[in-house]
């Protein structure tokens, strides 16, 4: 137990968690999106993250040669590596969400099997796209050319505010508000509320519910890719291990706002990344997960559909 | 689809023939169908041999294991529809029970079974108690986080070796002729399938009884069960305890078989596999899911001579199967087909968690 350290570095542990918090919200909208039109837990959009770094990592060495060994580019040169590795990062997710629902869940969901069923398809491709990956990586850890030099802009309060973190919480701050405004304002995006409220009637008002799926597997890969590059970017390596980690708490984070609900995938997100960064000052990184657990657990027990509720309330839970 | 519809059918004439079966035919085929497992080892069979492993330790673990621990877990999601995704922990509580017990006191394997899986079924009351009015996705994403926590807590836990693990367990003591050493995996196979003929005998037994049919009315709808006046919370957690016993009961066997165990053989995987294998066999039927089990955890080994890619090779058999046959190999019998009074429920539908 190490309180001080916690007093002493508040506001660095802070933005830290708030960076982490970011990472974690953008994967927990995938989560939250395919909960919310398809009732099911998407158990393979942990690999649509992990892919995600993997992409990066080609679009940044191969694509605009940068090399580990490199000094860290300046200028126009890192703006331009900045954005097409993290557009490269969001198309690679995006295609692979799409291709899952496309094997995974397609035809079981027309053949109206069972919630298991879909979840024991979906496990099997994370088990497959996991291992292709260890296969390919030969299960070593790759590590990501510096981009962009870090340094540490100014300091509040005995906390030292690094640029790429900065980055980090703005850049997830404008996909978010993007992905609300297509949400609420688009044609398709009232078509995944609308699928998300009520199924069958949704498709008897006309909406193309495959397309719909189809659009929401496409926006939740997005965001698991933006979320992708924002982690290589700050922890700059990524194995074939990294959904796993990432995936869980970012579930946790999406069950502990809300699950089917965007708001509460946002505020779980930060939640769950401050509270583990606090926590792992105190505890030690070690018992992180615990900590974050029993709150989500506490949380649950007063309020069981989590701390904002299910966007969509039905009849049962 | 005429393919799938044959097959189906295949399985309700097994089944029917099993019920017009007069009673001395039942007890032979039950009679040599238990011949036949016990014989197992001895079977040196190309078909089934696993080259790469020997085919002795293979049938004990990962074979018989999986098959107990699926039968145990289709207590939970198959009979109750209660999605537990942290099943390795009841596992693991078995197994470190057997190992601390083990190598500090002098009691030996029989005096510490009861021990293990009292204490795995302790940890079902406590989790399930305040966790249990949780439903469906809910419920899912608690026993994940507490199958986690308890291997994080023997990673971290010094005093009972911390990520090194505890090494040095002891075996059973002999049984009449058999003697329970490292280097001969059978008698360890024949404990084990004897605990799996018990308890398969016992969940059958419960089945057809009271627990049983609040079960299936729990897993049908939960709200309408309660109406009933089936005190739903009760059967639940009942249901949580008895698979986390029998849980327990592998996790016992597995460390005086193993020697040492170290807390990330207790990992989420694990958790899946089993979910897999109860899933995949056919979900609320024991036979479907003994085959399950038997062939997600034999097929990995059988296939080892692809060394690198068999783990995928499993994943994509995993994502093909489901695809063709969502209700598994051998589903649950449709109880329409045999009771013409039976309400026509399509139990495809129901047993889907809500």
């Amino acid at each position: 137990m190490d309180f001080a350290l916690l007093h002493d570095a508040f506001w660095g542990l802070t933005f830290d968690g708030i960076a982490l918090g970011a990472i974690y919200a953008l994967i927990s909208l995938g989560y939250t999106l395919v909960y919310g039109v398809l009732r099911l837990i998407n158990f393979a959009h942990s690999e649509v993250f992990m892919i995600g770094t993997f992409a990066a990592l080609v679009a940044a060495s191969g694509i605009m040669g940068v090399k580990v060994e490199d000094d860290p580019r300046t200028g126009g040169s890192m703006i331009l590596t900045l954005v097409v590795c993290l557009v490269v990062a969001m198309l690679a997710s995006a295609i692979t969400a799409v291709l899952v629902e496309i094997v995974a869940y397609r035809r079981l969901r027309q053949r109206g099997a069972t919630k298991l069923a879909t979840l024991i398809s979906a496990i099997g491709v994370s088990i497959s796209l996991v291992e292709l990956f260890r296969i390919i990586t030969d299960s070593l850890p790759r590590e990501f050319p510096r981009i962009m030099e870090k340094t540490f802009l100014f300091s509040y309060a005995g906390a030292d505010i690094r640029n790429d973190k900065v980055i980090v919480i703005i850049a997830a701050g404008l996909m978010m508000f993007a992905l609300e405004r297509f949400i609420t304002k688009t044609r398709l995006g009232k078509g995944i509320r609308a699928v998300s409220m009520d199924e069958n009637t949704s498709t008897l008002m006309g909406v193309n519910i495959n397309r719909v799926i189809t659009v929401t597997f496409f926006a939740g890969g997005l965001m698991a890719g933006a979320a992708a590059f924002f982690y290589i970017l700050v922890y700059e390596n990524t194995s074939f291990k990294v959904g796993f980690f990432l995936g869980i708490s970012a579930f946790t984070a999406a069950v502990l706002g809300g699950i089917g609900n965007l708001k509460g995938a946002l505020f779980g997100g930060f939640a769950l990344g401050l509270m583990e960064t606090w926590t792992s000052a105190v505890f030690g990184t070690a018992w992180k997960a615990v900590i974050s657990f029993i709150i989500l657990v506490l949380v649950l027990l007063i309020k069981p559909t989590g701390l904002f509720g299910e966007s969509i309330q039905q009849a049962r839970v | 689809m005429a393919n799938l519809k044959a097959s189906l059918n295949l399985r309700d004439k097994g089944a029917e023939f099993w019920e017009r079966s007069p009673k001395w035919r039942r007890v032979a085929m039950a009679m040599s169908f238990i011949a036949f497992c016990y014989a197992l080892p001895f079977l040196n069979n190309p078909l089934i041999n696993t080259p790469g492993s020997d085919f002795q330790s293979v049938l004990f673990y990962p074979v018989g294991m999986y098959v107990l621990m699926a039968i145990g877990l289709n207590i939970v999601v198959g009979k109750s529809g209660l999605l537990d995704l942290g099943y390795v922990a009841f596992f693991a509580i078995g197994a470190y029970t057997m190992a601390i017990l083990g190598t500090k006191t002098a009691l030996n394997f029989w005096e510490i079974l009861p021990i293990g899986v009292g204490l795995a079924m302790l940890s079902g009351v406590l989790l399930g108690t305040p966790t249990l009015r949780l439903r469906g996705d809910y419920l899912a994403i608690v026993t994940l986080g507490f199958g986690e926590i308890v291997r994080i807590f023997a990673v971290n836990t010094d005093s009972i070796g911390g990520s090194r693990g505890i090494a040095g367990i002891p075996t059973p003591p002999d049984f009449f002729n058999a003697k329970f050493t490292i280097l001969d995996p059978k008698p360890y196979y024949w404990l084990l399938l004897t605990f799996t003929l018990l308890i398969i005998w016992m969940v059958r037994r419960m089945a057809a009884r009271r627990p049983g049919r609040a079960w299936d009315a729990i897993r049908q709808d939960d709200d309408v069960a309660q109406l009933m006046g089936i005190n739903t919370r009760k059967y639940k957690v009942w249901a949580f305890v008895l698979g986390a016993a029998v849980a327990g009961v592998g996790g016992v066997v597995y460390a005086s078989q193993i020697l040492s165990i170290v807390p990330d053989q207790f990992n989420l995987n694990i958790s899946i596999l089993i979910l897999a294998c109860v899933v995949f066999g056919g979900i609320g039927n024991v036979w479907g899911v003994i085959l399950g089990a038997v062939l997600l955890a034999f097929t990995p080994e059988r296939i080892r001579f692809l060394s690198q890619p068999r783990i995928l090779v499993f994943g994509i058999a995993l994502v093909v199967m489901m695809n063709l046959r969502p209700d598994g190999i051998l589903p649950k019998k449709k109880r329409e087909h045999f009771d013409p009074n039976w309400d026509t429920v399509e139990e495809s539908g129901e047993g889907e968690i809500k």
